[in-house]
């Protein structure tokens, strides 16, 4: 029974279909199936955030997701998040801020951030920290992340002129 | 680590989880939300040979008022939980642990069955259990049996549950006039693993207990329902009756040493909880002076 499964879901808008072990984790089945690489995987076990991606429209560690779990799903990664324009500014202000250095951290950092911003538009910065606390980053040290995601709620609130 | 290879089957009803965990016994693991179980698994801790999938069992899924007992499905996810009306109304103390267990990611995953189930010492949802009086409700192919949270958990990760059995609901009785709650717990980072943690459901009338539930978490091998809240229950309240609870808390608790805290300390922060709650609950912060931590 460690046969491959038969495997439909909809990644980034699109149908996909495969067969894959059950031990493969989502985060392995979106970057060695798919080539999705800007899913990183850090620790594989839940801790550092760097698999982040939406599934069903709730961001979720795809390291603790057996690809057999998304049977009929839906998953968004950074690649369908940034191709739509949906994070765009928050990218530009990741940039704008130096919040990333390596870079490793930041797709799930992404992920997490615009999760936060969805579902409380002005959060402050003890907010933006808490959501952000299962994001492990090593370079930067948070500071800059936190005003990134702080710059980008505050310019979604002001008024389109 | 990548987890080893098993086999894989998603249950279509409880009657056909039970029937794989019948013909697979000890060998095959439950996977609800799969937070503390692929965790253990990539860490290569447990190699189960079959996965019983029970996350997409919507007969397990759910939180429902009926009479006087409030029912939540095994696999209601905590975010779900954290979000409910009827959970803010008739079991709040959920909604602040909640808050505690791990990061949103995990919420959005994790469920109460799971954690419950996992038994985890120092997670928060068992000793929540614990404060409510919680009844867990156990399927087996023989039948339903019905456990105490009091008896539910033996001990570092064990319950009463078989490997043929599946915990299908916890059933609390509805938070009363004039009830009251609180959950405290210290942690090296936020959603950590408490070191000490305390949560606590109370009814409280003229300025003194009338019940209170002390559910400790972090402080053995199992979530502990503190028997000093004895000495606080039924009686006119004199600063003189902390001091008591807080002997017999101190005679009472057995915690362990590890790489978070030592024995001393654990008893002194489960103190510092005990004086915080209560200056809480009874709304009297005064109690609560050299209750820093």
């Amino acid at each position: 029974m460690t046969t491959p499964v038969p495997l439909s879901l909809d990644v980034n808008g699109e149908r996909v279909d495969a067969h894959v072990l059950p031990r493969l984790n989502l985060a392995d089945f979106l970057r060695e199936h798919l080539q999705l690489t800007g899913t990183h995987v850090g620790c594989e076990q839940g801790v550092c955030g760097a698999c982040t991606v939406r599934l069903n429209g709730d961001i979720v560690r795809a390291c603790l997701v057996l690809a057999v779990q998304t049977e009929g799903a839906s998953v968004v990664t950074i690649e369908g998040l940034s191709d739509s324009g949906e994070i765009a500014d928050l990218q530009a202000a990741f940039r704008d801020r130096n919040a990333l250095q390596c870079g490793f951290c930041t797709p799930g950092m992404l992920m997490a951030a615009q999760d936060l911003l969805q579902h409380s538009p002005a959060p402050d910065r003890d907010a933006i920290r808490e959501h952000l606390s299962g994001n492990y980053c090593r370079c930067t040290g948070y500071q800059a992340i936190i005003d990134a995601v702080e710059t980008t709620a505050q310019a979604r609130a002001e008024p389109r002129s | 680590m990548k987890a080893s290879a098993f086999s894989y089957a998603r249950a279509t009803s409880v009657a056909d989880a039970l029937r794989l965990l019948g013909a697979h016994g000890d060998k095959a693991k439950l996977l609800s939300g799969g937070q503390s179980l692929m965790p253990a698994m990539n860490l290569r801790l447990l190699a189960p040979e079959l996965l019983v999938d029970i996350g997409g069992l919507t007969e397990l899924r759910g939180i429902a008022v009926s009479g006087d007992v409030l029912r939540v499905g095994a696999v209601t996810r905590h975010v779900e939980i954290a979000g409910s009306a009827d959970i803010a109304v008739h079991a709040p103390l959920l909604v602040e642990a909640i808050a505690h267990v791990a990061h949103p990611a995990i919420r959005n995953r994790g469920t109460l069955g799971g954690s419950l189930a996992h038994a985890d010492p120092a997670s928060e949802l068992p000793a929540c259990m614990l404060a409510l009086n919680a009844v867990i409700v156990i399927q087996g192919q023989a039948g339903e049996r019905r456990i105490k949270a009091d008896e539910f958990f033996t001990g570092i990760y064990e319950t009463v549950l078989s490997p043929e059995e599946l915990l299908v609901a916890v059933e609390l009785p509805l938070a009363r006039q004039s009830a009251a709650h609180f959950f405290q717990e210290f942690a090296r980072r936020h959603g950590d693993y408490a070191i000490v943690g305390l949560a606590a459901q109370a009814v409280v009338a003229r300025g003194a207990f009338s019940e209170l539930r002390l559910a400790y978490f972090g402080v053995g091998d199992r979530p502990v329902s503190a028997q000093a809240a004895d000495k606080l229950v039924g009686k006119a309240f004199a600063p003189a009756t902390l001091a008591d609870a807080c002997t017999a808390l101190d005679a009472e608790l057995e915690p362990q040493q590890d790489h978070q805290a030592s024995v001393p300390m654990r008893h002194h922060l489960a103190k510092v909880l005990l004086k915080r709650c209560v200056a809480a609950l009874l709304n009297r912060p005064e109690l609560a002076a050299g209750a820093a931590a």
